[in-house]
């Protein structure tokens, strides 16, 4: 039944990417371009936009796929995501006289590890010390959040970011090369580790395993899985995923670091999980949505087309993101086990 | 060579401790190659603790474990996996959103590339499939298979990893008769092919239908063993309870009354907003035992939650004693019906397991007087209204302020039938009465459902036990799909016919078209 639906859905969604996709050519391409209202909705400014802003949201996504497909419910996104930018942020400043690639990569470095440091404590509180996951997801954000509020240093400058990387030939394809071609490094790699992890989740003996301890630990217990090891490994990998998102903001969007620029991102990639069905291409989809949103909320304002107030335009992203995720929450079906402290029998009596 | 003297399997001197409770005391067993060893104990005798220690679930705190002769050490599962040891668990252990394929690799995949190789893996499975007569499609998944098919996938995980000694741990809990028989042929079929089988159960007559040898266990202790062949059912439940056991219920016939519970056309919907009710009607006279049988999942649940008030009824009637009571809450069918609930489940909805025995009894009556003073409770009548009923249903519990969740099940599912049936009532409706309770406090809580029948009240009893069923009730309803697909008088209900109205086939149809018995899970 659900999965029907789940079919019928990524049926829909498909068309509705290859529809917005032939529109945006032809407004991008022909006579069409000079309406103003369909170049703000589908302007080559818009969708780059769009895809700049989905980034992190598609990060923070695959960062709660790998926890929570092992049975770890993940609510500390934001925090992991804010303790990496702080980390590239970090590192990039202490290597400013570096080469400026070396200093870059150094930077994404550190956001990966302080993000699976998070993780690694994430699992730990949830696994060792049997506290409850949100709690403890709570307890990563505002840890996150006091840290790098107090270790700031207002006055340190990062100097340079990740620029765009044309693909020889495949940039050049008109519209489609400007959007998908000629992003920086860290775009690439958001969007082929979407690839990476739906092939690993769904075709690897790892993959198998995950899902079986997010679904059914007992099942996958009695055939001599280690359950508790993979739900530490998948969520320190998924703190790691979130940090990398931070680095994102940090390396690739702003070029500094500031006092909670995360700004709620985390907790976006949560919605943006769900509404994919914890299935990586499914949160893809979800967090280019609202990526569009938040680009539409940008277009609408710079271009002036409208007469409401702005603040109302601002809420566009916020408020697709609560009715998507409230028309979808009780359709969607979660890992069955998630958020459930695994016991052995052995441990257990 | 195998040596064919050598058991394939020996437990000597295997005891294990839990912090205060011994369950498992010097316990011997062998199993040799070929046979299937019945292992028959009431619930809580220990056959589970044992076979989790064979299966390195638990480690054994004495005595040690040989396999073909040779001691071995068991760390985890994966060890006994490794030594060919595979079991079905009575909870099956396998994930609903996967297909049969990834089940049965699960943990021990079979990869190509890096990638999983299910290809193979279903060939494998529909080798295995063909050569046991299981049936089972690799690429199935496994939430829309029955129950029936989902034990045999379960059994086909153990072959492909090998298995040469197979535990079963009571497999026929879930299963129609016409399931359990398939069941055994699939054993004869293995054990004709050099498999060992463990086969757990509580049920007398199917370890006389199947074993080659009984081994028996009380309290955690082998108490004896039997030859099948010599065994009857009186020696074996004696050897199981450690004293002579009445098998039948003894009881009048039934003078059934006026009707008391009248149900018309009710329908629901489970918690997935599936229909869980098709337009079922039943009636209880009073004075009447009306069984309801089926097959676990096919709607009982629901049937005994909309009536007692705990699950809203999309349409249909529900009227007990002339009073419509369809969608009132629970308070006011215990009160005007007044009708009491033995629930299924009695941990979530039976009792609260942190308050003590003495509160426990009353929480069905607490609100009013003697037991509540305006806004306060008077502990003192709680108490002495707790002694007596504890005396009068025999709760065996060192005192009535202990926590109710320290009784063994039996005392506390005796302490939950003494509350529901201490007030004057019209209407019993008891789900899954005697479930996971020791043979004593089954024959005792029988005994009390029939003589509240004898003192003319209605009395509607679910149960997935066909036995108990069919020992209690004067008429029989069965259950399918969340249909009532027919109701038979206790005189013409016998195994067999109820057996395939379990399975959906009822027995018109069935003589038209004999083959459907077959091919029905």
């Amino acid at each position: 039944m659900n999965n029907k639906l789940w079919k019928t859905t990524s049926l829909i969604s498909i068309a509705f990417a290859g529809f917005l996709l032939v529109i945006a050519i032809l407004v991008n391409t022909t006579s069409l371009g000079e309406a103003t209202w369909l170049r703000v909705l589908f302007g080559i400014s818009a969708l780059n936009f769009a895809l700049r802003a989905a980034v992190p949201l598609v990060l923070g996504a695959l960062s709660g796929i790998l926890c929570e497909r092992s049975g770890i419910i993940n609510i500390g996104i934001e925090g992991m995501m804010l303790a990496g930018a702080f980390a590239a942020f970090v590192v990039k400043v202490a290597t400013n006289g570096w080469p400026l690639m070396a200093s870059l990569l150094a930077g994404v470095a550190a956001a990966l590890l302080i993000g699976g440091v998070m993780g690694l404590l994430h699992a730990t509180l949830s696994i060792r010390y049997r506290m409850d996951q949100i709690i403890s997801g709570t307890i990563v954000i505002i840890l996150a959040a006091g840290i790098t509020a107090y270790l700031f240093d207002r006055d340190a400058v990062a100097e340079g970011k990740f620029v765009s990387l044309p693909i020889p030939g495949l940039s050049n394809i008109p519209v489609l090369g400007n959007v998908l071609f000629n992003n920086p490094p860290l775009t690439y790699l958001a969007l082929i580790l979407v690839a990476v992890l739906h092939l690993a989740l769904f075709h690897t003996r790892w993959g198998l395993r995950t899902r079986a301890c997010g679904e059914h630990p007992r099942a996958a217990d009695t055939v001599g899985i280690n359950v508790n090891l993979y739900r530490y490994v998948n969520t320190t990998i998924g703190g790691a995923v979130a940090g990398l998102a931070g680095g994102f903001l940090v390396l690739e969007a702003v070029g500094q670091f500031q006092e909670g620029m995360t700004a709620g991102r985390g907790f976006i990639s949560l919605a943006a999980m769900i509404f994919g069905n914890w299935n990586p291409f499914g949160a893809l989809g979800a967090a280019m949505l609202f990526g569009y949103t938040q680009a539409l909320q940008n277009e609408l304002l710079l271009a002036g087309v409208v007469n409401v107030p702005r603040h109302f335009i601002s809420m566009l992203p916020y408020v697709v993101t609560i009715i998507a995720v409230s028309g979808f929450v009780g359709r969607v079906r979660p890992p069955a086990a998630e958020g459930k402290v695994y016991e052995t029998e052995g441990s257990a009596g | 060579m195998v040596n064919e003297k050598i058991p394939v399997l020996e437990v000597r001197n295997i005891t294990k401790r839990f912090p205060g409770v011994v369950a498992n005391s010097d316990v011997n067993l062998k199993l040799h190659r070929g046979e299937i060893l019945a292992l028959l104990g009431e619930n809580g005798a220990g056959k589970t603790t044992l076979m989790n220690i064979i299966y390195g679930l638990y480690q054994p705190t004495e005595g040690e474990i040989l396999i073909n002769g040779q001691p071995v050490v068991m760390h985890s599962p994966k060890d006994a996996i490794g030594m060919g040891i595979g079991m079905v668990h009575q909870h099956f252990q396998l994930v609903p959103v996967m297909t049969v394929a990834e089940n049965v690799m699960l943990g021990s995949e079979t990869v190509k590339n890096g990638f999983l190789d299910v290809r193979t893996v279903a060939q494998q499975i529909q080798e295995l499939s063909g050569r046991y007569n299981l049936d089972v499609d690799p690429y199935a998944l496994v939430e829309d298979l029955p129950v029936g098919v989902r034990q045999r996938v379960e059994i086909v995980k153990t072959l492909y990893r090998q298995a040469e000694i197979l535990i079963l741990d009571e497999p026929t809990a879930v299963l129609t008769p016409q399931e359990i028989e398939g069941l055994f042929e699939i054993m004869d079929l293995l054990r004709s092919q050099g498999k060992s089988i463990i086969f757990i159960t509580h049920k007398l007559k199917e370890v006389l239908r199947v074993a080659d040898r009984i081994t028996v266990l009380r309290q955690g202790k082998v108490v004896g063993e039997a030859d099948p062949s010599t065994a009857t059912q009186a020696t074996l439940a004696a050897m199981m309870v450690g004293r002579e056991v009445i098998l039948t219920v003894d009881k009048k016939p039934a003078q059934p009354g006026r009707p008391i519970l009248k149900i018309e056309n009710l329908s629901a919907r489970n918690d997935m907003g599936e229909p869980a009710l098709r337009s079922v009607s039943l009636e209880a006279r009073a004075g009447e035992i009306v069984g309801v049988a089926g097959v676990q999942g096919n709607g009982q649940t629901e049937l005994v939650e909309v009536l007692t008030g705990l699950r809203p009824a999309l349409d249909g009637k529900i009227t007990i004693d002339g009073k419509d009571m369809t969608n009132a809450t629970p308070r006011r069918i215990t009160e005007e019906g007044p009708s009491c609930h033995v629930p299924e489940d009695r941990h979530t909805y039976g009792m609260v397991s942190s308050y003590t025995v003495a509160h426990n009894l009353v929480l069905n009556t607490y609100y009013r007087p003697p037991f509540a003073n305006g806004v306060t409770v008077n502990e003192e009548a709680i108490q002495a209204h707790a002694e007596k009923l504890v005396e009068k249903f025999d709760v065996r519990t060192p005192s009535v302020l202990v926590r109710a969740g320290s009784l063994s099940g039996g005392n506390q599912q005796k302490m939950v039938v003494a509350r529901e049936f201490s007030r004057p009532i019209k209407l019993l409706i008891a789900a899954q009465p005697t479930r996971g309770i020791d043979v004593g406090s089954i024959e005792f809580i029988h005994n009390q459902i029939v003589a509240k029948r004898d003192e003319d009240v209605a009395v509607l009893l679910v149960s997935y036990e066909l036995d108990e069923i069919m020992a209690l009730s004067d008429r029989i309803a069965v259950m399918y799909k969340g249909e009532i697909i027919d109701v038979l008088p206790r005189e013409e209900a016998t195994r067999e016919k109820l057996g395939l109205l379990m399975a959906g086939i009822h027995p018109e149809e069935h003589r038209l078209e004999p083959q459907l018995a077959s091919a029905a899970e």
